[in-house]
């Protein structure tokens, strides 16, 4: 046959029957063989090991007790004795759950590994940085070594155990009971957002993402995210309502000052872009390099249609007329653009759209009146855009009362960028689950055959880039609001670039993925003033990194997840063959 | 038609097959005149005229590279034919791939091309939309229409799985299926666009015999649906147990047209495939 296009599917008629499903998460299967020098090593523990675990867990607590630094400079009042502040209290947290893990069930062993290991490496960090800051290992006093010492023992006592064991799912209990840990959970979540946002030095803030994503690792290994995850999914409502409340009371908590509801709001706006680029890379399959010029397009019709001052259009439009209008011009740029682009595909496409991102970009630089029509004041862009107004004459510049509470005028702002993102957030699950939806996925996953089955794959990409388009226009003039000015370096490349990260690092396709990536992407330059001007490159390394460990990002679809780690088949991805031995001692 | 019984050559070779009356089951549904596809300098597919009754099965053999795929895709609006045209129930076939498939032509893929990382289930969904209307404001708002069609398109789906004997994987990647069961997956996705022909393109390659029995069975049952069927294949055996007509073709043209008996009998199809006897052993 002349003209077989190649599918690129590995199936030939020869190729070996590929194994049946199987959850990528460690529950139900081999957690993992010991067969590593550090397993053979830990194994010889493997008769002291109760031994090992106590004197390790009594020497974490006493260490989360006792002072760690002899300085007072050190953040989480670590001079203290009696009193496990900053970063004692996530060893402490940790050691409490590892006691927990200890034999309790399948998978216990390597849950308390995980854990202490955790412990490892924030202690080891903290003693560190207080080494680095204090001018000397001098400066770290006994709560820091103790705490060392133990975690390396508890990680002997847990490393010592055979890793062969079978982690069966846990029983999905009572009603009640799922309501009641998807309650504990959000909450905890809230308060855990409050907290991180309230840690104001670097070191710690540090410290505490580590030791979170190892409390996350840990419970995972035991199954206890598999079953979270699966009774919010059979409580679906309640988990959505409860989100959604725990978000909305968030300018209540001590968290909620203007600056931090700033970056909140602006992480709700760049959410929303995010889950729109989701419906062009994650769903369509479109790689969008240019995206962030609709969410541009978006600002600047609202930025000029505001009746801000600097605006060359002297009209102002009620928000609401606005948002839409934006919206509308950035779908019609989407249109204007995907029509003659779309027949590209792949790395075609991806290298036109990126260049409709700068096309926009020097567009917005250049159209002051001297080089062209006077639209957007060129580099200086369109400052001073005004508060948003709401019909009713409820001013968002003005802080209101509520509840007894006087709140921060950013509120204001934070609960519309919710609306926004929780709108955003409904189109995409909604045509996920579609027609259309499903039409986005088959051109994914293969174009010709999506053909041949029906689907106006020239239409349907079309769509895709224009509702994406319509959903970053809408957050963008939000945006204007939000930023009080719009200017073309604030559409840069690199955002489009920053904007793809969040989707690839949270996880393409996943709401909860596009969250946290969207929050990992402006809170951590937020919080690590060290981070801000390399956050290109640590974001870069951070991608590799996923790459390498966790390709279906951080919260994986669940389609994504199969994709990747299937083929092993029941192993898991970095587990030794099967016929290596395990290492008892 | 009496089952032909001479499956070995007779001791005299008859030497030009006697036209033996065929009556074709119903009208025309698709109608091949004068098709030809060009390459470059190369005609892969030269001047074919093919036709295909309402509730027939009509098998294309060829040699390896004789154009039967390229055929097919000009059938299916894959490859434009340089020359001539297809109607399809008396309507000129012509435009994108899934304008042909609205008219009623389906058809699956020599590689199996499903949606790897979807469902069994979606995948026979996507098969559903040009059937479906469901757009984005009905879908957003889960407006009545997207309520409905999803309803009876699950239904239907699930339907279709049963039918191609899938139904207890419909939750399974499409990639994770064993190869029989990613073609009869196939099968029923081209089954749910709604065809009245269905072009199958090697069903049966890399099937072991007792899968090969089961496409038999499930080509037959998809014909008492009213579906005319065409079927790409190199097993002879499955050809002529199954066709009510076969055409082969060699090096693009059309070589011979006939009832089984007949393309069996006919000595340029031995020759084609085999090479003329004076060449020596071939036997």
């Amino acid at each position: 046959m002349s003209n077989v296009v190649p599918s690129g599917q590995p199936t030939g008629p020869y190729a070996p029957t590929p194994g049946r499903a199987q959850p990528a998460s460690p529950v139900g299967r081999v957690v993992r063989q010991a067969s590593d020098g550090w397993h053979e090593f830990a194994g010889r523990f493997d008769a002291q090991r109760v031994p090992l675990a106590g004197a390790g867990a009594a020497l974490v607590v006493a260490g989360s007790f006792l002072p760690w630094a002899a300085f007072s400079g050190f953040p989480g009042k670590m001079t203290l004795s009696g009193y496990p502040g900053g970063v004692r209290a996530y060893c402490l947290a940790l050691v409490v759950f590892a006691a927990f893990a200890f034999h309790r069930r399948a998978g216990g062993d390597a849950a308390g590994e995980v854990a202490s290991l955790g412990m490892l490496v924030v202690t080891l960090y903290t003693v560190l940085a207080i080494a680095v800051e204090g001018g000397g290992l001098v400066n770290v006093a006994v709560g820091g070594w103790l705490c060392l010492v133990g975690s390396v023992l508890l990680l002997a006592a847990f490393g010592s155990q055979p890793r062969d064991e079978v982690v069966e799912p846990l029983p999905p209990g009572s009603v009640w009971l799922q309501l009641l840990a998807i309650v504990v959970v959000i909450g905890l979540m809230l308060m855990l957002v409050v907290e991180g946002l309230s840690i104001e030095a670097s070191n710690q803030f540090v410290a505490f993402l580590v030791a979170i994503a190892f409390f996350l690792l840990a419970a995972a290994r035991v199954g206890v995210t598999a079953w979270f995850q699966a009774a919010s999914e059979r409580q679906r409502m309640i988990t959505i309502v409860a989100a959604l409340l725990s978000a909305a009371v968030f300018p209540f908590t001590q968290a909620g000052s203007n600056y931090w509801l700033r970056v909140a709001a602006s992480v709700g706006v760049f959410a929303a872009v995010v889950v729109g680029l989701n419906i062009v890379v994650g769903l369509a399959g479109l790689l969008d390099l240019g995206y962030v010029a609709f969410f541009g397009v978006g600002a600047y019709v609202g930025a000029s249609l505001s009746g801000a001052e600097a605006s060359n259009l002297d009209v102002h439009l009620p928000f609401l007329v606005v948002l839409v209008i934006g919206a509308l011009v950035a779908a019609g740029f989407g249109i204007a653009i995907g029509a003659p682009t779309l027949r590209l595909r792949g790395d075609y496409l991806a290298i036109v759209t990126l260049a409709f991102g700068e096309i926009f970009r020097i567009a917005a630089n250049n159209l002051d009146g001297t080089a062209g029509p006077k639209i957007t004041n060129g580099p200086n862009g369109i400052p001073g855009v005004p508060n948003l107004e709401l019909p009713g004459g409820f001013n968002f510049g003005d802080s209101h009362e509520l509840f007894g509470i006087e709140l921060a005028y950013f509120a204001n702002y934070f609960w519309a960028e919710l609306v926004l993102l929780v709108f955003v957030i409904l189109v995409f699950v909604r045509l996920n689950n579609s027609r259309v939806g499903r039409a986005w996925v088959a051109i994914r996953e293969d174009e010709t055959a999506a053909a041949a089955m029906g689907v106006n794959t020239t239409r349907l990409k079309l769509l895709a880039f224009a509702i994406g388009a319509f959903l970053a226009g809408a957050a963008g003039t939000l945006n204007a609001h939000l930023t009080t000015q719009v200017s073309p370096d604030s559409y840069k490349f690199d955002e489009s670039i920053l904007l793809l990260a969040a989707v690839v690092l949270g996880g393409m396709g996943t709401i909860g993925g596009a969250l946290l990536g969207s929050a990992a992407i402006v809170v951590i330059p937020e919080k690590l003033r060290f981070v801000e001007e390399k956050r290109i490159l640590l974001f870069g390394v951070a991608l590799i990194l996923m790459m390498r460990f966790r390709p279906e990002g951080i919260v994986p679809n669940k389609r994504r997840q199969r994709e990747f780690h299937d083929d092993t088949s029941g192993a898991d991805a970095t587990s030794a063959p099967p016929g290596s031995p395990v290492a008892t001692a | 038609m009496t089952p032909p019984r001479a499956r070995k050559a007779p001791a005299t070779p008859p030497p030009p097959p006697e036209p033996q009356p065929y009556v074709p089951p119903g009208d025309v549904v698709l109608h091949a005149d004068g098709v030809t596809k060009r390459f470059g300098g190369l005609t892969a597919v030269s001047d074919v005229d093919f036709v295909v009754h309402e509730g027939e099965i009509v098998g294309l053999i060829g040699p390896n590279g004789a154009g039967k795929t390229t055929f097919f895709n000009c059938l299916t609006g894959m490859e434009d034919p340089t020359e001539g045209r297809v109607t399809y129930r008396g309507q000129v076939l012509s435009g994108a791939p899934h304008e042909i498939t609205k008219m009623g032509l389906a058809r699956t893929f020599q590689n199996i091309r499903l949606f790897p990382n979807m469902t069994a289930l979606e995948n026979v969904l996507v098969g559903r939309h040009s059937r479906t209307k469901a757009g984005v404001f009905t879908a957003i708002l889960h407006g009545p229409l997207y309520r409905r069609e999803e309803r009876e398109g699950e239904r239907q789906a699930r339907e279709l799985l049963d039918f191609v004997n899938l139904g207890q994987h419909a939750n399974a990647l499409a990639k994770n299926l064993p190869y029989g069961d990613q073609r009869r997956l196939e099968i029923a996705r081209a089954l749910a666009t709604k065809p009245g022909l269905l072009l199958l393109d090697e069903p049966t390659a890399g099937m072991n015999p007792q899968e090969t029995a089961a496409a038999m069975q499930l080509v037959r049952k998809i014909r008492q649906q009213g579906l005319a069927v065409v079927v790409i294949e190199h097993d002879m055996k499955f050809i002529f147990n199954l066709c009510d007509r076969v055409a082969v073709l060699v090096q693009g043209k059309k070589l011979v047209e006939g009832t089984p008996a007949q393309v069996q009998a006919d000595p340029r199809v031995v020759e084609a495939y085999l090479g003329t006897p004076a060449t020596g052993e071939a036997s």
